[in-house]
């Protein structure tokens, strides 16, 4: 019975992770940007846009420039939280992957990593004037989400251990559409149930600027306008 | 306005966060844009009967039009990154000129009528109905943005709160609320092709009366031609290069310049005007058909190069869109970049050696550079990143044996704005605009502490207006804000010019 309504919830949730942020992402490739707008430091070449993303996505760039606490607490967060991740992929692999195994021993210390950095990131809503000033009630439930996920975890990676043999291959089992038993420990439910509402929630929440930041012409576009004209369809038109 | 200057805030530090003080810029507002200044730029004349419709309407249409509205709507997580990054936040501690705070403005009105979210749990995610009090509050704060982008350099994903601020301003003049400053502005452009109204034969005599000086001062016959055909070199400059202090002696300075380099150039009564005001009310049509008078006069005068002079926003629009909004430019000698900034053309010819100098006729200044919001964030000069700061300091330190720069956080691409930029250089924001140039005055009173730094030098039309009205407030002279150009024509040496020492200092005293 949970494992049946564990296993809708899972197929339901990644059909709306997927077609969402298809969407998505259509639009934003769709949508065409009619004028050139990178800031400064702009780079001038393609591979120095390719070079800037990389130091913004995997460093956080602009952000350390900008403020130490949030880059400390943001990016200790993010970076744990992928470590985390690719910890989780051997719950969807038959046979563990080398690089797979290679994280698990960080993968333990990066769950740590997350919950101080959202920690941090919830304090800073409470204790600082300006950002308690911009934060919506969605804003203090998306951090709550994540503690209640990490916090899950972490119980049953420390304190109460589940069943791993039998969540993999329930796991598994969805990939082929077909549906195991699923171990029924309250800590499991829990998390899964808030990694699937994460994963509804995603494409329609700033959790977009995950996808958005690559699509940021302040940071994607190559200044070289005085060299290549660039101008938009719709803008074209104007013209004749 | 009744605070007028007398509650400036003092900080011990250009960049020292206030506390909030929430309402403290509440229904600040320019004044509002009459019928005639709204038809000739396709807007309708007042608030239209159905403005919430056309409002919405309007924001669909710029969300599918313009990527970075879009993405910058969906994309911000509240990091809280921006919120000390604003001059007009830094000098007012109103919390809605935090750069998150004033997006959420529009971003609220954008979630109710266009979000999953907003539509059902609007109070969840901070989602508003659009209402008049919205508009009214989008006009007030909307139109205390310079569109500086500073917060843009800071936010993780590039967030540029200019483009919302464009495109809420945009929305407000289609339904009948536009910003009468920027407005008339704009129709006189269309209609006389400077932003002052200047026409042809006043411009001619103001032209005439400038070589005058010159001759007087230097002996030297140094020409400012007006529509010559067959000149090389188009120069497009502000137009308060034509009267305003100290803007005019940086037009002398180019003058100067373009006669000792020995090239052929002119300005154009048609396209009398760099600056672009379409910019600044985010509408890529009225841009556009500005920019195409530039293009026009470039072609009907035969020119093969295009110039620009100093100024800011004009120089964004010129790099940047230029070859965009009027291109391509095949028509003009592809030797040279189109257009240019008369400070690559100067660095040039200061390489060249074709320049002499006199520094010493500039020893009588103490001098600090302001980076220009546009030119720094929005743009370049030269070949490689990070010209646009390099080149206007080189020329400076050619010229000038005494240059400081201000604190590093408050300069480069973390400049600060003057407090004018964007539309906002009117009397009726007299109040936001002082208080909005209270970080770079207090950056700038630390180099006088520290270095007896007397002037500082700016290459924007819009500072040097601002700066001159505004540093007399802080403590400084109006005439301590200087062209760049300005200081290169006081230190150059003209070929035959009557070695009067005496006169050209007279000349830098006066200036
Ligand atoms: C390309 C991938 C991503 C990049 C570059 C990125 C970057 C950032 C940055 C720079 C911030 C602001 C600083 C901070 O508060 O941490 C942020 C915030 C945030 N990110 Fe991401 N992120 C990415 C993916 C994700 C994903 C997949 C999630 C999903 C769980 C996520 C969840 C969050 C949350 C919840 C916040 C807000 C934290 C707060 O409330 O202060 N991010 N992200
Ligand atoms: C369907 C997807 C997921 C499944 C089946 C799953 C399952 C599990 C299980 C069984 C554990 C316990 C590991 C152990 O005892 O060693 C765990 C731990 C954990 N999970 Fe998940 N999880 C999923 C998604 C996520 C997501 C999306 C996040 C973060 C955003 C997350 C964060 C964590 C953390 C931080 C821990 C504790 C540290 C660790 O073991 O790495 N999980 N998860």
């Amino acid at each position: 019975m949970i494992s049946a309504l564990y296993a809708i919830l899972f197929w339901v949730a990644t059909v709306l992770l997927v077609v969402g942020l298809a969407m998505k992402i259509r639009k934003y490739a769709r949508t065409p940007a009619p004028l050139k707008i990178p800031t400064t430091p702009a780079p001038t070449t393609r591979t120095g846009v390719v070079l800037r993303m990389f130091r913004e996505v995997i460093f956080f760039e602009s952000l350390f420039k900008s403020n130490k606490w949030i880059w400390l607490f943001g990016w200790a967060f993010h970076m744990g939280m992928w470590l985390v991740l690719i910890r989780h992929i051997r719950y969807f692999q038959w046979d563990v992957s080398w690089w797979v195994s290679l994280a698990q021993p960080f993968g333990t210390y990066a769950s740590f990593a997350m919950l101080f950095g959202l920690l941090g990131l919830w304090a800073r809503r409470f204790l600082v004037e300006r950002i308690r000033y911009i934060s919506n009630p969605s804003d203090h439930l998306m951090l709550a989400l994540l503690v209640l996920i990490v916090g899950s975890g972490m119980m049953m990676r420390f304190v109460v251990h589940t069943d791993i043999i039998q969540v993999k291959a329930f796991m598994l089992g969805l990939m082929r559409l077909r549906i195991e038993t699923l171990p029924t420990d309250p800590i499991l439910l829990v998390h899964l149930g808030a990694v699937a509402a994460l994963m509804i929630i995603f494409p329609i929440s700033k959790l977009l600027h995950a996808p958005g930041v690559f699509f940021s012409p302040s940071r994607n576009q190559v200044d070289n306008p005085r060299e290549v004209r660039h101008i938009a369809p719709w803008a074209k038109k104007l013209e004749s | 306005m009744a605070a007028d200057g007398d509650d400036l805030p003092k900080m011990a530090h250009p960049l020292e966060i206030p506390k909030l003080k929430c309402g403290a810029m509440e229904g600040l507002a320019p004044f509002i844009a009459a019928p005639e200044h709204q038809e000739p730029l396709g807007y309708p004349g007042e608030l239209v009967e159905n403005w919430k419709e056309v409002a919405l309407a309007k924001m669909k249409e710029l969300a599918e039009k313009n990527r970075a509205f879009q993405v910058y709507l969906d994309a911000c997580v509240k990091c809280g990154a921006c919120t000390d990054k604003c001059h007009y936040f830094l000098g007012t501690g109103d919390p809605k000129n935090m750069p998150v705070a004033r997006q959420d403005l529009l971003r609220s009105v954008y979630r109710r009528y266009f979000t999953f979210a907003g539509k059902y749990f609007p109070s969840l995610v901070g989602a508003r109905d659009l209402t008049e009090e919205v508009l009214d509050e989008w006009y007030s704060y909307y139109h205390q943005c310079s569109e500086c982008r500073r917060c843009s350099v800071f936010c993780p994903y590039g967030i540029d709160t200019a483009e919302i601020t464009m495109a809420a301003r945009e929305i407000m003049d289609a339904v009948g609320k536009g910003q009468k400053y920027s407005n008339e502005i704009i129709g006189k452009v269309k209609v006389v092709g400077n932003n002052l109204g200047l026409n042809e034969k006043a411009l001619g005599a103001t032209l005439e009366d400038l070589e005058e000086e010159i001759e007087e001062d230097t002996g030297v016959s140094v020409r400012l031609p007006l529509d010559e055909k067959g000149a090389d070199i188009l120069l497009v400059t502000p137009s308060a290069d034509f009267f305003a202090e100290p803007h005019i002696d940086g037009l002398i300075g180019y003058a100067k310049v373009f006669h000792e380099a020995g090239v052929s150039w002119t300005i154009s009564s048609y396209a009398s005007e760099a600056a672009n005001f379409g910019l600044f009310i985010g509408s890529y049509e009225n841009m556009r058909e500005i920019a195409l008078r530039i293009r026009k006069a470039a072609e009907d005068l035969g020119v093969k190069r295009i110039i620009f002079g100093e100024c800011g926003h004009a120089w964004r629009v010129a790099y940047s869109f230029l070859n965009t909004l009027a291109g391509p430019f095949d028509f003009l000698d592809p030797k040279y970049p189109v257009p240019q900034h008369i400070l690559e053309f100067t660095w040039n010819e200061i390489q060249k050696g074709t320049l002499k100098f006199d520094k010493s006729q500039n020893d009588h200044i103490r001098l600090t550079y302001h980076d220009s919001c546009n030119v720094a964030r929005a743009s370049r000069m030269g070949d490689e990143p990070g010209g646009q700061f390099e080149i206007p300091r080189n020329v400076i330190k050619a010229v000038c044996n005494h240059y400081f720069d201000m604190d590093r956080e408050t300069t480069h691409e973390s400049t600060l704005c003057c407090g004018g930029g964007g539309g906002l250089l009117t009397d009726d924001l007299m109040e936001l605009r002082k208080k909005g140039a209270s970080p770079r005055m207090t950056a700038l009173q630390q180099v006088t502490e520290d270095h007896g730094v007397t002037h500082m030098a700016a290459i924007c039309a819009i500072c040097k207006t601002q700066f001159s009205k505004v540093m007399p407030a802080y403590g400084y002279e109006m005439d301590s804000i200087v062209s760049v150009h300005q200081l290169v024509s006081n230190a150059i040496i003209l070929t035959g010019q009557d070695g009067a020492e005496e006169d050209e200092t007279e000349a830098a005293e006066e200036a």
